[in-house]
């Protein structure tokens, strides 16, 4: 649709309810300058990484080249690290979803009750999500995590507990963590305003009805959020597919490939092992996932969105 | 049995007291219609015999027992609001059904209440569609079916069908009056709106600044308004106001003269009135009329001439800057910048002291005290 749209051909054709439209004018020279920039910015980059992959292509050695056929994907096809990073991607992104959805909704629950000191926490919660990737990493590792300093070795010291080394015990568990952390501030954000969009007067009616709170929150307040629940999914499914910096930071993708996601082998095969060939056959493989991710996604949410 | 029953009733924010102290009766099977301005506190004042609102001081007993503290859903009320409230993702049967499965009827029992409801409502066909589906008239008929589902002790309206285009208006109007009697329900109603306020009601409450001005039927706010307020409130177009002073007291009737020179005798009790006390002298546009050439009256000059098709206001400007409204007849041939004269009747004219409030008649209209007879209970 928007396609069409935007080569000029739709809007005679796409509008039988307005007036017989007299605009034979092509907006094409119009729409042509903006579709053409956005054409390139997409399929140049992708045309590459296409060529790329169906080349021999290794920066240690520059003396090999020439069609490599579907070798490049034969061996990354084979190599166990790649379905070690497809599973950690997809539970990367899987736990991080349940936890921030899960989490954000029940804290925007709380932050609609008023509360004093309401404007202040909500200012605290919404805080992580302005701290850039990095750095949240590098709190979480060295303030929080760690297995001497961190806040957490001191809570379980105190208890009398041993310390957990997180990223040597849990690595993938730490590093979900960490991408919960920031990523839970944008879901409460948008289903905090989802509730507050919530009519007063369908609260006062269920309650009129005998809703006590939990029968609200399941029969009125969670199908409001459905649509906000949704989109909220969809837009942390597209960061979280590609989460880089936090593992860079914090484990490196290990120990081992604990916790090496398909962008971390991408930029492992890329621009440690210096196979670019190899590394743009990782690449056109997270392009096919992330448009499978986002098939199941968009047919779920465009249900949502269509009532 | 419905009586509802509120003592000396407050509503306090903290800095701005909504309510001031209301005592009212509700009794059984009556239809009550609080009507005021805006911001008057009839909203707040329904929302708190609803348990929407903490009542803070005062008691509300319903049925002989004080429901201050109760729950909302625990008062036996079922409640109509403005913008129905219906709940979008649920069917038009799930929306009636809603307080029923959380009270914990069984399905079957739900199923069969929903669709006895639903026939008196004319809602058979609709039980499957979502709100969004429906018109407003339906949506509006879906909110009260679903208060009826509840077989409440009362019916709370919250402006209804203010919501509602004029025509559809009308209607619902009337189905809400058939409703109430078919169901031998007590109904409270809230509006803005005096017509329905008059159609409706079988006692009108009238609030401003939270507190009630008077109580009364429609035709005793109508013919025997208490004050200034009640009196410029009720009825369309707005009664006439005009300054006038007292030149005769008399043991049934009061003669007053107005700014334009013309002496009208009004057969009220003077009370404490004395010769030279200025009054307010009030009449309806319906009770004036144009009068012949010679005639004693107001004469003055049409402004203004509304043409309604069966009745046409006139804006007559009076000497001494006295501004009258007339309603003649539609076919009357009058026309801007006539000059006419204004015939005024004392028996059609209330007399209101410097204290705004109105000097009692001496005698009351035959129709002020008639009051719907309750239709004999059948169960």
């Amino acid at each position: 649709m928007p396609s069409s749209a935007a080569l000029g051909v739709a809007p005679t054709a796409n509008a039988p309810a307005r007036r017989p439209a007299r605009r034979s004018l092509s907006t094409l020279p119009f729409l042509a300058p903006s579709v053409i920039v956005l054409l390139l910015w997409m399929i140049v980059p992708l045309a590459m990484t296409l060529h790329f992959s169906f080349i021999r292509y290794n920066l240690l050695n520059p003396a090999l080249g020439g069609f490599a056929g579907w070798s490049n994907y034969e061996f990354l096809l084979t190599d166990p690290a790649l379905w070690t990073a497809l599973a950690n991607t997809l539970l990367l992104v899987g736990w991080v979803l349940v936890i921030t959805v899960g989490l954000g909704t029940l804290l925007a629950v709380l932050f609609d009750q008023d509360f004093p000191g309401r404007g202040i926490a909500r200012l605290l919660v919404i805080a992580p999500f302005f701290v850039m990737p990095t750095v949240s990493a590098l709190i979480w590792k060295n303030l929080m995590m760690h297995p001497i300093n961190g806040v957490m070795a001191f809570v379980s010291r105190s208890l009398g507990f041993t310390p957990v080394d997180w990223f040597a015990e849990f690595p993938l568990t730490s590093v979900i963590i960490i991408v919960a952390w920031q990523w839970l501030p944008f879901a409460l954000l948008i289903l905090l305003t989802a509730i507050q969009s919530l009519d007063h007067e369908q609260r006062e009616a269920a309650r009129m009805d005998g809703a006590g709170p939990v029968s609200m929150f399941v029969f009125i307040i969670l199908p409001h959020l459905g649509r906000a629940i949704g989109v909220v999914v969809m837009i942390e499914t597209i960061f979280l597919l590609t989460v880089f910096a936090e593992i860079l930071v914090t484990t490196s993708g290990g120990p081992g490939l604990a916790t090496t996601n398909l962008a971390f082998l991408i930029y492992m095969r890329a621009l440690l092992e210096f196979d670019v060939g190899g590394a743009s056959a990782g690449g056109v493989i997270a392009i096919v996932l992330a448009n499978i991710v986002a098939f199941f996604l968009v047919r779920a949410i465009a249900r949502n969105l269509a009532t | 049995m419905a009586n509802v029953s509120l003592r000396e009733v407050r509503k306090d924010y903290g800095s701005f007291e909504a309510i001031k102290g209301v005592s009212l009766d509700v009794r059984d099977r009556e239809f009550v219609v609080f009507v005021g301005p805006s911001g008057c506190g009839k909203s707040t004042l329904l929302r708190m015999i609803a348990g929407l609102e903490s009542i803070t001081g005062g008691d509300l007993e319903i049925d002989g027992r004080r429901m201050n503290e109760v729950g909302p859903a625990d008062r036996g009320l079922a409640m109509v609001f403005q913008s129905y409230a219906l709940y979008p993702h649920m069917s038009v049967a799930d929306n009636m059904a809603f307080s029923l499965r959380l009270a914990g009827v069984p399905a079957a029992e739900r199923e069969r209440k929903v669709r006895e409801v639903a026939g008196i409502l004319q809602l058979g066909p609709l039980l499957h569609r979502k709100p969004g589906e429906l018109s407003g008239g339906q949506r509006q008929r879906v909110a009260i079916g679903r208060a009826i589902v509840r077989q409440p002790k009362v019916f709370l309206f919250d402006e209804p069908l203010s919501n509602l285009d004029a025509a559809l208006r009308v209607r619902m109007r009337i189905e809400l009056a058939k409703l109430h009697e078919s169901l031998a329900a007590t109904m409270i109603y809230v509006t803005h709106d005096q017509v329905e306020a008059m159609t409706m009601a079988d006692k009108i409450v009238v609030l401003q600044g939270g507190v009630i001005e008077q109580v009364g039927s429609p035709l005793d706010l109508y013919h025997h308004p208490r004050n200034l307020f009640v009196a410029g409130f009720i009825g369309s177009p707005t009664m006439n106001l005009l300054p006038a002073s007292v030149t005769a007291v008399g043991p049934a009737t009061v003669t007053v003269r107005l700014a334009t020179g013309t002496e009208v005798a009004v057969p009220v009790l003077a009370g404490p009135l004395r010769p030279g006390d200025a009054v307010t002298l009030g009449v309806r546009p319906e009770h004036l009329n144009l009068g012949a050439d010679g005639a004693s009256g107001v004469a003055g000059e049409v402004l203004v001439a509304e043409r309604l098709g069966g009745a046409t206001y006139l804006h007559v400007r009076a000497g001494g800057g006295t501004m009258l409204v007339v309603q003649v007849d539609g076919d009357t041939p009058v026309h801007v910048h006539d000059r006419v004269l204004v015939p005024v009747d004392g028996h059609r004219c209330h007399l209101f002291g410097a204290d705004g409030l109105a000097l009692e008649r001496t005698g009351r209209h035959p129709l002020a005290d008639v009051t719907r007879a309750p239709r004999p209970l059948t169960h």
